[in-house]
């Protein structure tokens, strides 16, 4: 996957806005979002209430105070989608937990060049 | 309530994770100095870690997955859009169905909506200018626009495209005069909306490959015209 470069803002000051529209940043971006449309597309949950929960983060980041610009929208993407799994009963947040240092162990115990696999 | 989210992405505590841009220089010095593979990102890894459960339980398909990606990233865009458009152009019975029926109209050219969502086309004309905007979060058409740029799904293009949307305009070198109508649609998760920019003067002797290739993303959201060079 290619990972595109950042959209340059500084055309316009108040208006964030990318001259040749990027899709992703970078691509974990890409994996959370195909992983909610396909959770929905598969009945796991409507899109509306994807939209729902989406809407929630972006405007508990707002209330937080964080500078909504647009360049963290897939950090809430992300938020939103974990704990719609986890509403949903499709994958608890301590197990989330335990596979993201399974998968941060193998990263640290995978030798250049090796493909990086969960034990 | 819903649930509290996973205790590892609430807010990052002092420590080699603390932040992405601690992390990349740690990724860094590993590459340097260590025999190991560099650590991504901690967002990279909460995704790697939601990805590899679900796929392990059945309940998602990684080849779907990444089927899906490629389309989005690659294959679907603004272009699919612009063919709709460029056809609306050239074709008045087609064009009639496209803002009857926007959705059925547009699968008659073989684009889908991934989400099912009804689709409406909304046209501008010399006395009528249209704006989409998704105020709640970054409702899309998809199926012929691709994925919406960083600006759509910003703060201040939600909330200032209803409140001022002559001055968000202007903010993307549209200067409208008063005399025009600026109608601006907000698009729910059920309801999407694509704009069916006019048609440029001077594009009499053009064909439909090279009208569609006119058309640009920006035009089909309302935030710019179609211009015939």
């Amino acid at each position: 996957m290619t990972i595109l470069s950042q959209p340059d803002l500084t055309a316009l000051p108040r208006l964030p806005r990318d001259p040749g529209g990027p899709v992703f940043a970078e691509p974990w971006q890409a994996q959370a979002f195909a992983l909610a449309v396909k959770l929905s597309e598969q009945g796991h949950f409507t899109w509306k209430e994807w939209a729902a929960a989406l809407a929630e983060e972006l405007a508990a980041a707002a209330r937080r105070g964080e500078p909504d610009d647009g360049f963290r929208y897939y950090d809430h993407w992300l938020a939103a989608l974990e704990r719609l799994v986890a509403a949903k009963g499709l994958a608890e947040p301590a197990a989330l937990a335990a596979r993201k240092e399974a998968w941060a162990d193998a990263y640290h115990h995978t030798p250049h060049g090796k493909p990086v696999a969960l034990k | 309530m819903p649930a509290p989210p996973v205790e590892l992405a609430t807010s990052p505590g002092p420590g080699p994770f603390a932040s992405r841009d601690i992390i990349a220089t740690t990724m860094a010095e590993h590459d340097h100095d260590h025999a190991h593979q560099a650590v991504p990102s901690d967002l990279t890894l909460r995704v790697k870690a939601l990805e590899s459960l679900l796929v392990e339980k059945g309940l998602v398909d990684p080849a779907a997955l990444d089927a899906l990606i490629e389309t989005y990233e690659h294959k679907v865009g603004p272009r699919n859009g612009a063919r709709v458009v460029a056809r609306a152009w050239v074709d008045p019975t087609f064009k009639q169905r496209l803002l009857a029926e926007g959705g059925s109209a547009i699968r008659e050219l073989g684009y889908g909506g991934a989400q099912g969502e009804n689709l409406v086309v909304v046209e501008n004309t010399p006395g009528v200018h249209n704006l989409v905007v998704c105020t709640l979060c970054s409702c899309y058409p998809w199926s012929v626009l691709g994925l919406p740029p960083v600006w759509y799904k910003s703060a201040p293009y939600r909330s200032r495209a209803v409140i001022d949307p002559r001055g968000v305009l202007r903010e993307f070198g549209l200067d409208l005069p008063e005399s025009v109508e600026v109608r601006v649609w907000d698009s729910t998760a059920e309801l999407r909306y694509l704009v069916l920019p006019e048609r440029p003067g001077g594009t009499e002797n053009l064909d439909e490959e090279a009208l569609a290739a006119l058309v640009t993303r920006d035009a089909m959201v309302g935030v710019a015209k179609v211009t015939a060079s």
